[in-house]
């Protein structure tokens, strides 16, 4: 038994991996037989086609957390916003938070639906150059609960890369659910065909986030994904009217500063609480446009200014020889 | 089989916390309504299912704490002021609290159908199991595998928002 507890814990390779089913981490798991007898890998066939769709896809960016409820569709809607409002750049946001999608209701686009036409599935469009992509477009109702085992999942995510017509795309954000699991590594494994810049990463002061965060961050190591930074959600809450600041959730531990230093991972800013944000959400209104003087909105527009040197600074060569 | 039988044998009732959305309380949720009820003089379990990230350990300051087997499989860990809450989560088992559990569906279902069948859970008035955001495999997973017990119900819990 004491065997079976460390083995367990050692890392699944991956259904479509090479290892699947042959690794040590495979003893005793129940799907061992099936992906030993499946396919030895990832399909070229589709890596490619997966290349060929995104190849007009400039920089990419993955909004991670580990942790639920920090604010990481919040982030993802107003970073899209906040790039999109540069009209000559072509912004795209695909929201694969297949259980629990927010960005339908956040971006205001509730109720609508996909259309399909001769290249692909069209993405539902804000503006003219910011286009939407999230399971919540496919419901029949939003109240349709979307109980799906994780290779279902893989799968959608999968056809949303594969048959979305993004078009000429200069920053594709993509919104994650919590965890470190099958979203999350589908992701990377199907974005391997393009360019990754970097993840991310969304928290709350409080060491109960840290904890989970701390585990998204080996995460991105693990799978080798950059981690453009860190972003502090939550921290802290001006009282409109006795301009008092209070801590809502406290930095029991030292908050996301003392966690990024440890872990040396820059930290892209703090955005404090303010209840304009949820009601923006609530109503799909984008807080930067409805809120401009918040003290919010001025640490937003210096965190999406930090990301966007990054992902310039970082530019990635287009002819990448594959 | 006689283990299947045993271990959850002595539970009364079984009541799932859930929710859908990620953030809004769950496990601060679980943990009060263990403690509450302990107070009222019941027996109290939990079991956190969120194998990605678990917090009930840290929030019952047993975070250090490690899982000990004996002949009906593994022994919960007890806390709480009086020692009487047993307490089973993923969080025990990391080599390090920092590591990260990257598992794909398959891998998390059989840990979850472990800790149902295998935890020796002894005498309990309530089992009270922790879940992560979410409606998929950990969610049917464990359903799945309470079904032939007592389940009592679910407590949904949310923000205003």
């Amino acid at each position: 038994l004491a065997a079976q507890l460390s083995l367990s814990l050692a890392e699944c390779p991956g259904t479509g991996s090479a290892q699947a089913g042959r690794a040590a981490a495979c003893q005793g798991c129940p799907n061992q037989g099936l992906c030993a007898a499946g396919a030895a890998g990832p399909d070229p066939a589709e890596a490619a086609e997966l290349r060929a769709r995104l190849r007009a896809v400039r920089h990419t960016v993955l909004v991670l957390s580990g942790k639920g409820g920090v604010g990481k569709s919040t982030f993802s809607a107003l970073l899209a916003h906040g790039l999109a409002a540069d009209e000559t750049k072509q912004v795209a946001l695909l929201d694969i938070d297949i259980c629990g999608p927010s960005i339908p209701k956040m971006m205001g686009l509730e109720g609508e639906q996909v259309h399909q036409s001769g290249s692909g599935w069209s993405p539902v469009y804000v503006e003219e150059n910011l286009g939407v992509m999230s399971v919540g477009f496919l419901l029949g109702s939003p109240d349709d609960a979307v109980i799906w085992r994780g290779p279902k999942k893989n799968g959608l995510i999968k056809q949303f890369l594969r048959d979305v017509d993004w078009g000429e795309v200069d920053y594709l954000i993509v919104d994650t659910p919590p965890g470190t699991s099958d979203e999350h590594l589908s992701i990377v494994q199907y974005l391997s065909a393009t360019h990754i810049d970097g993840a991310v990463i969304v928290t709350t002061p409080q060491e109960v986030s840290l904890q989970d965060v701390r585990k998204e961050i080996n995460f991105c190591r693990k799978v080798k994904l950059p981690i453009i930074g860190v972003v502090e959600n939550m921290s802290g809450f001006v009282c409109p009217k006795c301009k008092n600041e209070s801590q809502i959730f406290p930095p029991t531990t030292g908050g996301a500063e003392k966690m990024c230093q440890n872990l040396n991972v820059s930290l892209l800013g703090k955005v404090p609480l303010d209840p304009q944000i949820g009601k923006s959400s609530d109503s799909g209104q984008s807080f930067l446009a409805e809120a401009p003087e918040s003290q919010a909105t001025l640490s937003y527009r210096n965190i999406i200014q930090r990301i966007q040197e990054y992902c310039e600074h970082h530019h990635f060569q287009e002819e990448k020889i594959m | 089989t006689l283990a299947e039988r045993t271990n959850l044998a002595g539970v009364q009732h079984i009541l799932l916390v859930l929710s859908g959305k990620g953030g809004v309380g769950k496990s601060t949720i679980s943990t009060e309504l263990a403690l509450a009820l302990r107070s009222a003089g019941k027996k109290v379990g939990i079991l956190d299912v969120d194998l990605c990230g678990p917090s009930i350990p840290r929030m019952l300051r047993v975070q250090d704490s490690a899982v000990h087997q004996c002949d009906s499989g593994w022994v919960p860990v007890f806390v709480g002021q009086d020692k009487a809450i047993a307490l089973m989560s993923i969080g025990f088992l990391l080599e390090r609290p920092d590591d990260a559990v990257v598992w794909r569906g398959p891998k998390k279902n059989a840990l979850i159908k472990q800790f149902v069948t295998d935890v020796a859970w002894g005498d309990l008035d309530f089992l009270i199991v922790d879940t992560p955001p979410g409606t998929s495999d950990e969610h049917i997973s464990t359903v799945e595998a309470l079904r032939p017990y007592q389940l009592l119900g679910a407590v949904l819990v949310t923000t205003p928002q």
